[in-house]
């Protein structure tokens, strides 16, 4: 049974621990607005930069003949695989759901024969693969320096690493691990091919009627232009959209920290006043009865 | 003009236009070109320049692109820039102070510098836009 300090400094304790996951929970949600917002004012370009890009792809009809960023290297023996996480924790299951996808990626492509490279964006990921597969990682981005919301230049300079990784033949096939926004309660790991480029099945194509298209200058200067900037792009909205579901994640899982401490003060609470209560009645007790005595 | 024609002009930041237009005169790499209702499907690269929106033959709207793709469709024309702004909403003062920033970063970075030839694309971008500005 402990004593009525014991409980005293516990419910002490519990009552600061809930003032800051309460204050992390505003903060996230604070952040979040404008993360969601970044994240949705990108998604216009993305969209109509998948949709040119699988028009494009559409009317090369042979791929054979296009620039390799689109018909691949002919193997599939070599993946790099792009993880990427938070930088912090204290955001519920988060990291830990993108670790996971990315984990049985790599035991499919493991037990299918691939050799598998590692190139992890954001801290949490790092940390808990690093445990397994520290041997397969290829490079590290830090993201800790971005404020604001501005992925731009360091989805861009990632963009850079990878195509000039693959123009080295370090890699045939790169696929991206991230968290994909749906909405505030939801984030859903996805793994998406960035090399060779794919357009997005649900992208708009238009039907040209049999008209051909007409390119200036040719159409293989237009895609070796488009391509690398089109993997950029997918790379900022991963960027974007992961930042927001960080956000989103940590809201929640400080929402229900900051319920479960108010349960907890409430039944230290309880358990405190009847402690008091009882030790009363003891001392009652222990005064009448030395009364009768006498 | 009984037919309009379906425009669309995105940066990564936002989507500065989209609507229904007569005429849009765009700066291609190998020559201005104009884009009305029914045009044939047509892809070309653009460089830094102003995108003019025209109603009827009045200018509705210009916008500064730096660099970026046109893409013409049945459906209509899509211009995806790396960078715009609405040059109606943009005043001489504000960029001529971020030119002056870039040129000051460029001086500290140096020639040789990682970033030397990204701050110079800026730079010429900011000046072609107080360019266009004055016009």
């Amino acid at each position: 049974m402990p004593s009525l300090k014991d409980l005293k400094n516990r419910i002490n304790s519990v009552k600061s621990t809930r003032k800051i996951t309460k204050a992390m929970q505003m903060v996230a949600a604070a952040k979040l607005k404008r993360a969601q917002e970044a994240a949705s004012a990108s998604r216009p370009y993305a969209q109509r930069m998948a949709s040119v890009v699988a028009n494009l792809a559409g009317s090369m009809g042979d791929r054979a003949g296009g620039p390799k960023l689109l018909s691949g290297t002919g193997k599939d023996q070599t993946h790099l695989i792009v993880v990427m996480t938070a930088e912090r924790g204290l955001c519920g299951g988060f990291n830990t759901y993108v670790v996971k996808e990315a984990r049985s990626l790599i035991r499919k492509l493991a037990t299918e024969g691939k050799t598998v490279k590692i190139l992890t964006v954001g801290k949490k990921g790092r940390e808990q693969l690093k445990r397994e597969y520290s041997d397969l990682f290829v490079g590290h981005v830090d993201l800790s320096e971005i404020r604001g919301n501005d992925y731009t230049d360091a989805g861009i300079g990632l963009g850079h690493d990878i195509t000039a990784r693959f123009e080295d033949e370090e890699f045939d096939v790169a696929t991206l691990v991230y968290s994909q926004f749906k909405n505030v309660l939801t984030q859903l790991p996805v793994a998406q091919q960035l090399i060779p480029a794919e357009a997005p099945e649900d992208a708009e194509t238009v039907d040209l009627n049999g008209a051909i298209y007409q390119y200036e200058p040719s159409q293989e200067e237009i895609l070796e232009t488009l391509l690398p900037r089109y993997i950029n792009t997918q790379i900022i909205s991963a960027m974007l959209e992961s930042g927001a579901g960080e956000q989103a994640a940590r809201m929640s899982a400080m929402d229900n920290a900051t319920r479960n401490a108010g349960e907890m003060i409430d039944d230290l609470s309880l358990q405190y006043n009847r402690a008091r209560q009882a030790q009363i009645t003891k001392e009652l007790i222990e005064i009448i009865s030395g009364a009768e005595a006498l | 003009m009984a037919e309009k024609l379906h425009f669309s002009l995105v940066s990564p930041a936002k989507e500065l236009f989209s609507g229904e237009v007569d005429h849009v005169i765009a700066p291609g790499t190998e020559g201005e070109f104009g884009v009305l209702a029914n045009h044939a499907p047509f892809m070309t690269t653009l460089k830094n320049g102003v995108v003019r929106v025209l109603d009827g033959d009045s200018t509705k709207m210009r916008l500064f692109v730096r660099g970026g793709f046109a893409d013409v469709t049945p459906a209509g024309l899509t211009i995806l820039a790396e960078e715009a702004v609405d040059l109606g909403s943009t005043d001489a003062a504000t960029v001529d102070a971020q030119l002056e920033e870039a040129k000051e970063k460029l001086l500290a970075e140096g020639k040789d510098g990682a970033h030397a030839g990204a701050l110079q694309a800026q730079i010429d971008y900011l000046t072609d836009l107080k360019a266009a500005l004055v016009h």
